[in-house]
């Protein structure tokens, strides 16, 4: 509880004890002499009055004086001094304290809810440890650490910033951030993330980054942005209150003036007018989306998901084709030499060495894979060939010896009209060898599918996610062997980086308006993931550019929290949406009984005040929900 | 230019989305946005005006929520 609130609590229990004693005065009968004086009874009724209501009398002037009308502080001034006028002191009162109440809890439930995301994101590191010399250090601010600087990292502590290890070995607890329960291995060289809880080893780090610039303060910097963004659920019914209050304004205006006109009572039409204006407050109903969404996205950073807005919640509620990649999203990206076909008088040794020479200088996957495989095999590395071009989209051409070297696709020989032979393991990607204008034969290399990935699709399809659809510029045959082992609809292959662009273009124009998603790991396909309606970058942690692109960020490679982003989503909207139906359904049918006189002035408080309690009530089921 | 600034005492959603409404039609601005759940005021306006901008923005929010504080570090 914060300091205001203690006081507006202490003023409510003070105006309650006053007015619970005049009440008791009042029925007793042993002071009727007063109480019949409708002059002496107003007065002590105002003491409670101004006890609780004084700085909702002080807002109403300060509106008033500032032309902002229609606020809560006018509406309540104007309905309790209604009460008052028609003689009912004891219930302006009661509504006034009432309509307290509701406000302190309202302000109550807010503040917790807001905390307990802000626990959700508990990451932010409160200082970092500088070695001044060997064995001593100095205790800093997060923000003076600069790059390059040394860190120690006792037991418990959070790392501040980025940075590689030095020496030292521990587990590093990463759930903060990536929702992943089982700590992560790091020694010498490894590089740690900022944020994350050291486990029970000490730790050497040098930083690599500034504070600024680490994954904490990007990652905090983002779920705070967040709720910037808004849903069209809640755009909707921000309008709708611009429209809500005047009307119901004017219609209590109406309901003052013309009944009386007809059947006289002049009162008892002033007091229903009130209730009128107390139920116009448009609070309830403004605070019920946002509210939803605020929870929403603090449920799914509590599973290691980055929501970037409401708005793409709100989308991803409504997905119906998810676009994947396939190297690092549906596969480990973990390539591995699986088999050699050396060919004619060629032994597998020669085919090796030739394509490790050949990829000496490639960082590509495959290349980096054949290298791995010939030190495995043969304790050296081949020395580096004399010149190497590259062929986009085909391989590698090398000068060895004078000799012209071939390493790469079927379409690198067969532009050089060379026969080759094919090869009858179809889920792998083929990288063939030739020297001389001689094929010398094929090196096979394998993916590994994730072992989660079809689990995830499945749970995903039975979500209702009509299509899910595969991207890659992989071999169509390899593409395919993938799409049938993990049950994808469709496989889109052979595909150049600026082809998923156009290819999820059209998919969207299939989609006709219904919610396209694409999954990446960021890497190469910003462009892609920019264009789809959500964008939604798979193990990004550290990854600035991924952050930046995608509209979703999985901060580990777990395709399983796909799923349970889909289901907090349309948990989300779900419960928005009986927020708004309730507020209005309440509203409404409590207008028309105050209309008809049936219910009073408490009553058109709680559908102000009390809806919207029971809305963040609602609302904060989001955040202790398993998903 | 586009900066943030902390409210204190946000206490209404409605207030939120009033003082949103006046600051994005203050001259200069490109884009504001008011977020009650993060006590947050983020205003996005030319370089030159900024000043005056956060200046007439304090005054709006200051008349809608009299109780609110913007905090200018």
């Amino acid at each position: 509880m914060t300091s205001r609130q203690k006081k507006e609590l202490s003023k409510i229990i003070a105006g309650f004890f006053i007015y619970l004693l005049l009440i008791l005065g009042e029925h007793s009968g042993r002071f009727d002499l007063i109480f019949e004086n409708r002059l002496y009874a107003l007065l002590l009724f105002l003491v409670p009055y101004l006890i609780c209501g004084y700085d909702v009398l002080k807002g109403c002037i300060r509106g008033i004086l500032n032309r902002q009308l229609f606020d809560e502080s006018f509406l309540m001034t104007i309905a309790t001094f209604g009460a008052f006028a028609t003689a009912q002191f004891s219930e302006a009162v009661a509504v006034m304290i009432f309509y307290q109440v509701g406000e302190f809890f309202q302000s109550y439930a807010v503040g917790r809810s807001r905390r307990s995301i802000s626990d959700l994101m508990d990451i932010a590191p409160e200082f970092a440890n500088r070695e001044v010399a060997e064995g001593s250090f100095e205790t800093i601010d997060p923000d003076e650490v600069e790059i390059g600087d040394i860190l120690v990292i006792r037991p418990g502590e959070k790392i501040p910033v980025d940075g590689t290890v030095i020496s030292g070995t521990s587990l590093v607890n990463t759930s903060a951030l990536t929702g992943e329960s089982v700590p992560a291995n790091v020694s010498e060289g490894d590089l740690v993330i900022s944020g994350c809880i050291n486990g029970d080893g000490l730790l050497r780090i040098r930083a690599d980054k500034a504070y600024d610039d680490s994954t904490v303060a990007k990652v905090l910097e983002l779920v705070e942005n967040a709720s910037e963004k808004k849903s069209q659920t809640e755009n909707f019914i921000t309008r709708f209150a611009r429209v809500y209050t005047p009307i119901v304004v004017f219609a209590a205006i109406a309901l003052a003036l013309i009944p009386p006109i007809f059947v006289g009572d002049f009162s008892t039409w002033i007091y229903r007018a009130c209730s009128f204006l107390v139920i116009s407050c448009p609070c309830a109903l403004v605070i019920s989306v946002p509210m939803a969404f605020f929870g929403g996205i603090g449920a799914a950073s509590a599973a290691g998901v980055l929501v970037k807005g409401s708005n793409y919640l709100e989308l991803m509620a409504g997905i119906d084709t998810l676009v994947t990649d396939k190297t690092g999203t549906l596969t480990k990206g973990n390539f591995k030499v699986t088999k050699l076909i050396p060919q004619g008088d060629a032994s597998p040794f020669e085919l090796l060495t030739l394509a490790a020479a050949a990829e000496s200088y490639s960082t590509h996957p495959i290349a980096v894979s054949i290298r791995e495989a010939c030190l495995l095999e043969t304790g050296v590395l081949p020395p580096s060939p004399d010149s190497i071009s590259n062929i986009s989209g085909r391989g590698i051409v090398a000068d060895m010896d004078g000799k012209e070297v071939l390493v790469g696709s079927e379409l690198l020989l067969k532009d050089r009209s060379i026969d080759v032979i094919a090869p009858e393991d179809e889920a792998s990607t083929v990288t063939y060898v030739a020297r001389d204008g001689i094929c010398l034969g094929v090196i096979l290399i394998r993916d590994e599918v994730k072992p989660e990935a079809r689990e995830a699709i499945s749970e995903i399809k039975t979500l209702g996610v009509s299509q899910v659809i595969m991207l890659t510029g992989d071999r169509d045959a390899v593409g395919q062997a993938v799409a049938r082992e993990l049950g994808l609809n469709k496989a889109l292959t052979e595909l150049l980086p600026q082809d998923k662009v156009l290819r999820v273009e059209e998919l969207m124009a299939e989609a006709k308006g219904r919610t396209l998603c694409f999954i990446g790991d960021g890497i190469n396909d910003a462009p892609v993931l920019r264009r789809a309606d959500v964008g939604i970058a798979m193990g990004s942690l550290g990854s600035d550019a991924a952050i930046e692109a995608a509209d979703v960020v999985i901060m580990d490679d777990n395709i399983k929290r796909i799923p349970r982003v889909i289901r907090i989503a349309r948990r989300t909207v779900r419960i928005s949406r009986q927020n708004i139906a309730f507020a209005l359904a309440v509203k409404a049918g409590i207008l028309i009984l105050a209309g008809l006189g049936i219910a009073n002035m408490w009553a058109a408080v709680f559908a102000d005040v009390g809806v919207a309690v029971l809305c963040i009530l609602n609302s904060m089921r989001l955040l202790r929900q398993k998903h | 230019m586009k900066k943030k600034f902390k409210l204190i005492d946000l206490d209404c959603a409605h207030c939120a989305a009033k003082m949103e409404d006046g600051i994005r039609k203050l001259d200069g601005v490109n884009e504001a946005s008011v977020n009650f759940m993060a006590q947050k005021l983020t205003i996005d306006a030319a370089d030159d005006r900024f000043d005056e901008v956060l200046q007439e923005a304090i005054k709006i929010i200051g008349k809608i929520e009299p109780d609110c504080k913007v905090v200018v570090k």
